[in-house]
């Protein structure tokens, strides 16, 4: 009878065998199942219920108010995101570090706290409540409130994903490129962006998510105003306080077919580039 | 382009001593994106922070103090705390567990189980809190039959913890991913070469390699989960003294337009979280190797 | 490889509409100054090159080549001192506008472009009015690659051409705007051995063919005399010598350049009415026209140092087959010396007995 050898460094194969089940197994408990349920539930009564929950008016409403905070605000943080991970990554300046760590700040605040923010500011006993209220603008409980709370909790996207790559890549690139005549910008669309896109489109597809999913911060600038200041989350708390199940778990399915898409689209672009993109951690 | 210069240059030409308050750099475009940043930064997030830091005290120091020990906030802000370092101390070793999986053994399905791990980072944080209902719930699909060998996780700390442990996993698996990758295998190789058994070896050479890694995993977990809302407010049926966390009882004082009180809480858990980290990162410089 | 330079040289040189043909300028730098932090990475360096003037900048690592390269290409900047590239103070000129050609260490090509691209790249980046066409880029472009000898590799991208390919790439691409002023950090650092000597005789001969002012910066001071018309020789950010290779070699203007050309052996001496003195035993006394009496530093390169049976102040530690000759180390005293073998001892042991002699070398003061 043989001896079967294995590597030093391997386990015995029952222990292989029982490590990989058991991540499998708590993954699929943990992470899969409660998608399942999602799923599951909205289409508890058919097919029919569950679209009828999402083509109805408030919920309608909720999308497009969703589709609008996204298009305000992840414009925003990806521009931001831009400047400063070229400001940080191709110039020395004193306080780079500070920058940076001042940029990451929002992911260590509660959602909850990244509303309370704004009403701090501008709620009708914000600093500038009295004021705004004078002149009839209305910042929380409307619109304004809605993209800023989202823009808050969603600003490190971008910068995150960008930076350490572009602090990898280096700067002989962008000099050789201003050896050669090339003015900032071309420099930035002809040598930059090139070496960054896909990059860059990963962190837009993570602050786009973010913002179509957010919930605790947007909850506290809302006021939940059906049809008005409703974004889809808030919809889904909604309809489940109401205990509409069917809806509130077909809104929630909708999110979460958003969020596998993401998913989707990330691991194609990491695929692509042979890369893990950053997604919160370091 | 003459050569009339080398007869031109005069002493008088040399500038004298220009100090550098500010690096000129080659390439252009500092001060705008520079300028943008700062613009970004400061109405996006430090102006909104002062307020956060500045309101709590218009109700003075032992308003504040009041607030805070006020025994329903002080129930939910050991419940937030207690439930997050539990999440986290729990998502140590499972964590643990995926990340060499996925790193170590080569198996069907291992790309697809790679890519679960960053569902709860993607999956909006309601949708993830009704899920967990509908699993946990006393009828929901595991629910059920806990509840029937006497087991409630819905609507009680349990649950708090269960939805924490859901959003802090892959902040541990994705910490520790790379550092198993870079782990070098000779080191594990000379272990064995010494005689030292594969345990003893996992003990004292690998261990001690992701020890850092861990802590930061740990670090990670813990502030997502401390101040997370979403997910929670769904499954832990907010009973107040019980299972209510403490951003509940921040959005329940800005119900009442107590602005300064909310800001106290606020303020107070930024505060606590931050000090917690901080510990956590001056333990981990403990930690880790000496290097140049 | 790649020793001759095709035919015709770039057309553009001679064209007559740009004004008078654009061949090399001169330039002068004085009292260059630049701090890194507490550190001085150049101290008040003056250094004035010819019109088409091939020289070299060498020293050892941390010696400032590299920084006085980059603020030269407008990539640093100086803390004081004045830079004058063809006449004109460039100090507010950003490198955008100094129109020098810059090689890389690395050569830092744009790893998304093909090698064309990549060459075509200066030329694409000029203002609409002064952008040639199309056509005329395409055929600028080809010119260059055939120049370097990689015409096959047009359509390739970086990542898949060799290191000396790509060295050539990122000199195709310095040249296509017609730089006054060429400059290189490292040219060949990256490269191995044999691809480098190949490339070094190329380049020089390239470098008269476009009668470009040119300087490059090297640590390899084989590199240095081979190609450069003049050499400077810095050391902890000052220019210690600057003059033509024979020259450097010949009259070292102080200890360090002594040194730090041909390997030379370091011996203590005691000079006394223009006779230098050696400390070591059996050494006979050398000349030293011009040294004040005191304390002094001879160098003596291998060649000038002769072991021979002749004599017993010496011990052959190794003996090493050169190609010209054998190259021993023998012990003298508590020293080790690198010394040739006399021409009439075939066969130098191990452990034996010789005479030493040094037969010439250059005497400082301490």
């Amino acid at each position: 009878m043989s001896v079967a050898i294995r590597p030093a460094v391997a386990e015995a194969p029952w222990v292989r065998r029982f490590v990989i089940g058991a991540a499998v197994l708590s993954l699929a408990l943990l992470l899969l199942l409660p998608l399942l349920a999602v799923f599951t539930e909205a289409l508890r009564r058919g097919l029919a219920p569950a679209l009828a929950a999402i083509v109805e008016p408030d919920a309608l409403a909720a999308v497009r108010l969703t589709l609008l905070v996204a298009a305000i605000a992840v414009p925003v943080n990806t521009l931001g995101g831009i400047a400063a991970a070229w400001a940080i990554s191709k110039f020395d300046f004193p306080g780079r570090r500070v920058l940076v760590t001042l940029i990451e700040l929002p992911f260590s605040v509660s959602p909850v706290i990244s509303g309370l923010v704004w009403v701090l500011l501008f709620g009708s006993q914000g600093w500038f409540g009295p004021w705004l209220e004078a002149r009839d603008v209305r910042i929380v409980f409307a619109l304004p409130g809605l993209v800023l709370a989202t823009l808050f909790v969603t600003f490190p996207f971008v910068a995150r994903t960008l930076l350490p790559l572009m602090q990898e890549q280096g700067r002989a690139e962008e000099e050789a490129a201003a050896t050669l005549g090339a003015s900032g910008l071309q420099t930035f669309r002809h040598v930059t962006l090139p070496n960054i896109k896909w990059a860059l489109l990963a962190g837009v597809l993570l602050c786009n998510a973010r913002a179509m999913g957010e919930f605790g911060a947007v909850a506290v600038v809302s006021g939940h105003i059906r049809g008005e200041t409703n974004t889809m989350p808030l919809h889904v708390e909604i309809l489940y306080n109401e205990y509409q199940f069917v809806g509130a778990f077909a809104v929630a399915a909708l999110l979460a077919l958003l969020a596998l898409v993401t998913l989707l689209a990330k691991g194609a672009l990491e695929w692509l580039t042979g890369r893990r993109q950053g997604v919160e951690t370091p | 382009m003459s050569t009339a210069g080398i007869a031109g240059l005069s002493p008088a030409a040399v500038p004298a001593g220009r100090r550098r308050a500010w690096p000129r750099s080659a390439l252009p475009g500092l001060r705008p994106t520079l300028g943008l940043t700062l613009l970004w930064l400061s109405l996006l997030v430090l102006l909104p922070l002062t307020g956060l830091l500045l309101r709590p005290w218009e109700i003075g120091l032992d308003g504040v103090w009041r607030v805070v020990t006020e025994p329903r906030a002080l129930a939910a802000l050991r419940l937030s705390f207690g439930a997050a370092i539990l999440a986290a101390l729990i998502d140590l070793p499972l964590g643990l567990l995926v990340a060499w999986a996925l790193v170590r053994y080569r198996f069907p399905g291992r790309r697809l189980l790679d890519a679960m791990v960053d569902l709860p980072f993607a999956l909006p944080t309601a949708v993830a809190g009704l899920a967990l209902v509908a699993l946990y719930a006393p009828n929901g699909w595991l629910g059920a039959p806990l509840s029937a060998i006497g087991v409630q996780v819905a609507y009680s700390r349990a649950g708090v913890v269960m939805a924490l442990i859901f959003v802090g996993l892959p902040f541990v698996v994705r910490t520790l991913e790379p550092v198993l990758l870079d782990l070098p295998g000779e080191a594990e190789e000379a272990a064995a070469t010494l005689g030292a058994t594969r345990l003893q070896t996992l003990r004292h050479v690998v261990l001690p390699a992701v020890a850092p890694a861990l802590l930061t995993g740990f670090s990670l977990a813990f502030a997502r989960a401390v101040g997370e809302y979403g997910s929670v407010i769904f499954i832990a049926g907010n009973t107040p003294m019980v299972s209510e966390i403490a951003p509940l009882v921040i959005v329940t004082r800005l119900e009442q337009y107590d602005y300064a009180g909310a800001a106290a809480i606020g303020l107070t858990m930024l505060a606590c979280s931050f000090l917690l980290l901080l510990l956590l990162n001056l333990f981990g410089r403990r930690l880790r190797p000496r290097t140049a | 490889m790649g020793d001759h330079v095709p035919g015709p040289a770039l057309g553009f040189t001679q064209q007559p509409e740009s004004g008078a043909p654009r061949r090399g300028v001169a330039v002068e730098v004085s009292g260059l100054t630049r701090q890194f932090g507490a550190a001085a990475a150049l101290c008040a360096v003056d250094l004035a090159v010819a019109p088409g003037e091939f020289v070299a900048l060498l020293g050892p690592s941390g010696s400032g080549k590299t920084t006085l390269l980059r603020i030269l290409a407008g990539l640093d900047f100086p803390d004081s001192g004045v830079v004058r590239i063809g006449g004109r103070d460039v100090a507010s000129v950003p490198a955008r506008q100094r129109g020098v050609g810059f090689v890389f260490q690395h050569y830092a090509l744009f790893r998304h472009m093909n090698v064309f691209d990549n060459v075509a790249f200066g030329l694409r980046m000029l203002p609409r009015a002064r952008r040639p066409s199309q056509a005329a880029i395409r055929e600028r472009v080809r010119r260059l690659l055939a120049l370097v000898q990689i015409p096959e590799l047009e359509r390739r991208y970086p990542g898949q051409i060799s290191g000396g390919q790509q060295q050539r790439v990122a000199l195709a691409r310095a040249l296509a705007i017609e730089p006054p002023l060429l400059l290189l950090d490292e040219p060949f650092g990256a490269l191995d051995a044999q691809v480098r000597k190949g490339l070094r005789r190329w380049l020089r001969a390239l470098h008269d063919q476009l009668g470009i002012t040119s300087l490059f910066v090297t640590h390899d001071q084989d590199e240095a005399m081979e190609m450069a018309d003049r050499i400077a020789v810095m050391r902890d950010g000052r220019v210690a010598q600057f003059d033509t290779p024979a020259a450097v070699l010949a009259r070292p203007a102080d200890p360090f350049v002594a040194g730090f050309l041909g390997d030379a052996n370091r011996l203590e001496c005691a000079v006394a009415g223009g006779m230098a003195r050696f400390a070591l035993p059996g050494l006979s006394p050398l000349p030293a026209p011009g040294v004040p009496d005191g304390p002094g530093l001879a160098f003596a390169r291998p060649v000038e140092v002769l072991a021979s049976p002749a004599g017993s102040n010496g011990r052959v530690v190794t003996v090493r087959p050169d190609a010209r000759g054998l190259r021993v180390v023998v012990a003298v005293g508590p020293a080790e010396l690198e010394a040739v073998a006399a021409s009439d001892w075939p066969a130098p042991q191990r452990g034996a007995a010789c005479g030493v002699q040094v037969v010439s070398a250059q005497v400082f003061a301490a």
